[in-house]
């Protein structure tokens, strides 16, 4: 694999919450290269959802660096951040996160309005994205018509859409069953292996973490081994 | 998908909820074009353009007496062709007890100044000659089925006879009409001679009017009159007020009280309602809406274009209310101004548009505010997590 395609160094995260200070992570280093899909594993409060938040441009560590495709997303003020994540990012949530007044092919075109891209463009991509994750028959359908497996689908496909070299996942299977969870873990393979995402997932999941390439654990804030 | 279609996709999330807030948006844009119309009708200036005649009354109301021997100054008046006189009577009909529109007068010169009345010369006469005569418009005998030579009692709630009884004999002599459908509105009008009135009524009121129509020649400048008129008995026990026909009508209104406070209370009170409502609409709908925002904003949306889709939420709502209100206000006015005859000009013009859609963006920006700075202000990570 090449150059890392993200790059944390010396990271440090502490949140307020009233008059208590919480660090929750604690000059953490880690690389991930290019095109790799890695697990971070941990026990609630380990920091690992954190780390995803900070990796994925979603929150500013209290110090250290982070660096993703080359650009020091630490640095970036919250107007910068919001437009690299669109041209960036792509985001998977547990709860899938679709907007429910919107058709599955609406959510998967919502990024898109951030383009400059003509309607007729996004409708093809948002074809493509769909196709992709084999969900084209069902674009005029709205999250409450759709299985838990497929908003989750839609889900994917809504990250895809702005082809970001970056995928990050917060408990992608969390609430799938087994079948449908492997389903959707091998969609992230196949992207992974033939289309070149650089993918993070998060998951308290062991069998979700060997879908990926290696697994990081996280405890108390910091890096304990990594597994292949 | 447009950002637009986005807007209103999220509008219609709950849409029972939606439509309901939108209906009071739009019932009180309604009364604001008809109140704002009022408004405007009590707020204008005297409009003297096209005028044919001129009421003068006294300066202090209408309601205090002018004397008869003004009569030959007013028709002295370079432009005045004629002169009549109308003495309130306060009619009321026995039989049902309802108060009529009743005025005491001389019917030649009322004939003389109001064409537009359409009456045979016969019962012009008849009511000349007939102390007790009484003629009355179309409207008003067919609404109590009076016929030609017909005895109607009618009663006083002001002038009692010099006999103690408050209830005077009349002979219908006349019934007339209206030269079209507008003025055939208005035949609900009684009128006695001027003479019985006087020779009869117990307090001696006698040789007193409470207003003079001045009849003006074809191109007469009815503003130059008006203040000639009021000059003339400046600073005399019977100072005057000179206006149009249609500005008197509207001070008669006026006796009520005043009425634009009234109208602007009123608007007050709707739209501090309206505010609440939607306002707290509005905020509800953020509320529900928190880990969609953050999603948004997650997908690369900045704190600014969250704020903007709240925003065009609130104004798309009050915009689509406002205007459907309007528009029916506008339709509202115009029934009513063709059911009085003309008489009451309820007219949504310009100018109460141009206030109705300030009125809208200003109500979007009070509703929206608050909600859309609350969206702009969320912090991604708490709100996913639920805080």
């Amino acid at each position: 694999m090449s150059e890392p395609m993200v790059q944390v160094h010396n990271v440090t995260k502490v949140y307020e919450r009233g008059k208590q200070k919480i660090e929750v992570l604690h000059g953490l280093t880690l690389d991930i290269p290019k095109g790799d899909f890695v697990a971070l594993m941990g026990p609630s409060g380990s920091g690992k959802t954190t780390l995803l938040n900070l990796i994925g441009g979603l929150d500013k560590p209290t110090s250290g660096e982070i660096t993703v495709g080359g650009r020091r997303i630490d640095q970036l003020g919250s107007g910068q951040l919001a437009n690299w994540r669109a041209h960036n990012v792509g985001f998977v949530f547990q709860f899938y996160n679709l907007m429910p007044v919107l058709t599955a092919e609406g959510n998967v075109e919502l990024p898109l309005l951030l383009t400059r891209l003509s309607g007729a463009q996004r409708r093809k991509n948002v074809s493509v994205a769909l196709e992709v994750v084999g969900l084209a028959d069902r674009a005029k359908h709205k999250p409450r018509e759709l299985s838990g497996g497929q908003e989750q689908r839609v889900a994917i496909a809504r990250a895809l859409v702005s082809d970001p070299q970056l995928l990050v996942c917060d408990e992608p299977t969390g609430d799938l069953d087994r079948k449908t969870a492997d389903e959707i873990l091998g969609l992230l393979q196949v992207l992974n292996r033939d289309h070149g995402k650089t993918i993070v997932i998060v998951t308290h999941d062991p069998k979700a973490a060997e879908f990926a390439r290696r697994t990081l654990h996280l405890e108390k804030g910091q890096l304990l081994e990594q597994a292949a | 998908m447009t950002r637009t279609g986005f807007v209103i996709a999220n509008l219609f999330r709950k849409r029972v909820r939606t439509i309901l807030t939108l209906l009071s948006v739009i019932m009180a844009f309604l009364l604001f074009g008809l109140l704002q119309s009022v408004n405007t009708i009590f707020s204008a200036g005297a409009d003297f353009v096209g005028a044919t005649r001129l009421f003068v009354q006294a300066r202090v109301s209408f309601t205090t007496a002018l004397p008869l021997s003004m009569l030959p100054k007013l028709e002295a008046i370079p432009g005045v062709t004629r002169v009549a006189y109308q003495q309130w009577f306060g009619g009321v009909w026995l039989k049902t007890n309802t108060q009529l529109i009743m005025f005491a007068l001389e019917p030649q010169r009322y004939h003389d100044v109001y064409p537009e009345w359409k009456m045979p010369e016969a019962q012009w006469q008849a009511f000349e000659r007939t102390r007790t005569g009484l003629i009355v418009g179309r409207q008003l005998a067919n609404q109590y089925g009076w016929k030609l030579g017909q005895r109607v009692p009618i009663s006083s709630n002001i002038w009692p006879q010099k006999n103690g009884s408050k209830a005077w004999e009349f002979d219908l002599v006349g019934i007339f009409d209206g030269k079209d459908e507008d003025w055939q509105k208005r035949t609900n009008l009684a009128f006695m001679q001027q003479d019985y009135f006087e020779e009869a009524n117990q307090f001696g009121i006698k040789g007193r009017t409470n207003f003079f129509i001045l009849q003006l020649a074809a191109g007469a400048n009815a503003e130059a009159i008006s203040k000639t008129v009021d000059a003339m008995f400046e600073n005399s026990p019977d100072e005057t007020k000179t206006q149009t026909e249609k500005d008197f009508n509207i001070s008669f209104v006026k006796q009520i009280g005043d009425i634009g406070l009234m109208v602007r209370w009123i608007l007050f009170a709707v739209f501090f309602t309206l505010l609440l409502v939607v306002g707290n609409t509005m905020a509800q709908s953020v509320r529900e809406r928190v880990p969609e925002l953050a999603v948004l904003k997650t997908l690369g949306f900045s704190d600014r274009s969250v704020l903007g889709f709240v925003l065009a939420e609130a104004f798309v709502l009050v915009l689509a209310g406002g205007l459907v209100g309007m528009v029916l206000a506008s339709l509202a006015g115009a029934m009513v101004e063709k059911a009085t005859g003309g008489q009451f000009l309820l007219e949504v013009n310009g100018g109460v548009w141009f206030l109705g859609v300030a009125a809208i963006v200003l109500m979007s920006l009070a509703v929206g505010l608050l909600p859309a700075l609350r969206a702009r202000r969320l912090k991604i990570v708490d709100a996913l997590a639920g805080h």
